[in-house]
């Protein structure tokens, strides 16, 4: 037990987790699940939902795909994929509208779209119809977490700055009221950063920061 | 006719697909490098949302919806009294609609238009992962159209919207290739910053009242 336990945790397999974290992150680098990704991180609560969904979703597809990758015949490889994400994306839906029904109202749609979120099926494509049970769960994981961590970085600038609170602790009001220009202040909160095309410059700069520390990642144009 | 209109025109500018809901984003950064194939793939984006959406229509208001089912004869033990409720499976019944309706479009059209297979043909398989399609579906039933008439319009809308932000981010790459760009933004940053100020563009039709 223990023996299988250290290969699962071999370097190889660390490097599963690591590398989606930054060199091969799922968002910046392989430039899948982006829709998701600049649509709902108006709030962090909100991004850290969507997350926590997507982690769910992925480990547990992963896994399942993994299980069963040898019985799948190749033609119809697509669409039993997308039953089996359809089916946990549902489980998340009714959890969320049973749970959390205010932040299921404003992800709206895009929980749906969990289905056809590239992180899922680029995933289940690229290593778990091709891996084992152990690797594909750790994959997920890593892959996951490369998600989240940018959500959650776009999510906590657009809504600390835009409108000064963090509903996800409890805040309210980050900025002191006497700091405001009506109140003879300097400060205003940035409505730009409320439109959605904000996150688009958000995860530029991401990318250009990560790119600018790894020059092995620049593009050709 | 003035609401078809209405829809239509709404649903290019003011609800974008992707400059307002980042709708199909996976497909529009990787496929928008020449105007050519951008072309190709929003021509099948408009097809194949034209024809999934009414279908989708149809299931959601004759069985998925809340008393959708109220057709079926009481012998079946529906009769006023109960009703059925099962919005919960739209979304599987939803992308396995889109799944084997691309299939079919696909076969139907290498058979009986190879022209249009060899323009279109590459592109169909991708479209049945990408997020528009099943998101138009998903719009669909949420903002309840009252006909099918109206939801078929608004898909055309979102299809034609689509379009034109690829065409116009593919040209615009093309002609991005002779400027100096920062290294490390080359490539996707440069696109997303790209992106960004159409969709603040954009935003400039949000003022429209229809």
């Amino acid at each position: 037990m223990s023996a299988k336990k250290e290969s699962l945790f071999s370097k190889k397999n660390m490097k599963l987790i690591k590398d989606p974290l930054n060199d091969s992150n799922p968002i910046s680098i392989q430039v899948l699940g982006i829709c998701s990704a600049l649509a709902i991180t108006i709030m962090l609560e909100n991004a850290f939902v969507m997350s926590m969904s997507v982690l769910f979703v992925l480990i547990m597809a992963n896994v399942i795909v993994s299980v069963i990758r040898n019985m799948i015949p190749d033609k119809i490889r697509i669409i039993v994929q997308l039953v089996i994400v359809a089916t946990l994306v549902i489980t998340v839906d009714q959890i969320l509208k049973a749970f959390v029904y205010e932040v299921s109202k404003q992800l709206s749609v895009f929980v749906g779209l969990i289905i056809t979120n590239c992180i899922i099926m680029g995933r289940l494509e690229a290593f778990a119809l091709g891996n084992k049970v152990g690797p594909s769960f750790l994959d997920a994981i890593g892959n996951a977490f490369g998600y989240t961590w940018i959500l959650l970085v776009v999510g906590l600038i657009r809504e600390v700055f835009g409108s000064g609170s963090l509903t996800m602790f409890g805040l309210e009001g980050l900025i002191p009221e006497s700091w405001m220009i009506e109140n003879g202040g300097f400060y205003e909160h940035n409505g730009l950063m409320l439109l959605s095309p904000i996150a688009l410059f958000l995860v530029a700069g991401v990318i250009w920061v990560q790119r600018a520390k790894n020059r092995k990642l620049i593009e050709e144009n | 006719m003035l609401d078809y209109i209405n829809i239509i025109v709404k649903s290019i500018f003011i609800e974008n697909m992707i400059f307002a809901y980042f709708l199909g984003m996976c497909s529009y950064l990787a496929v928008s490098k020449s105007v050519k194939t951008a072309s190709g793939l929003g021509a099948a984006v408009i097809f194949v949302l034209c024809v999934t959406v009414p279908v989708n229509y149809l299931l959601e208001n004759y069985v998925l919806a809340e008393g959708a089912l109220d057709w079926l004869d009481a012998d079946y033990g529906l009769n006023g009294s109960e009703t059925m409720d099962l919005s919960f499976l739209s979304f599987i019944m939803f992308i396995a609609v889109v799944a084997s309706i691309v299939q079919l479009v696909e076969m139907i059209v290498e058979k009986f238009a190879p022209a249009l297979y060899g323009a279109l043909g590459i592109f169909l398989p991708l479209i049945a992962v990408n997020c528009s399609i099943l998101g138009g579906a998903l719009f669909m039933q949420e903002r309840q159209y009252g006909s099918i008439g109206e939801a078929t319009a608004f898909a055309f809308g979102s299809g034609i919207g689509w379009w034109i932000a690829i065409v116009a981010l593919a040209a615009i790459r093309e002609k991005i290739r002779y400027s100096n760009v920062p290294a490390p933004l080359r490539g996707l940053g440069i696109t997303f910053i790209i992106t960004g100020l159409m969709g603040i563009a954009f935003m400039a039709f949000l003022g429209i009242e229809l």
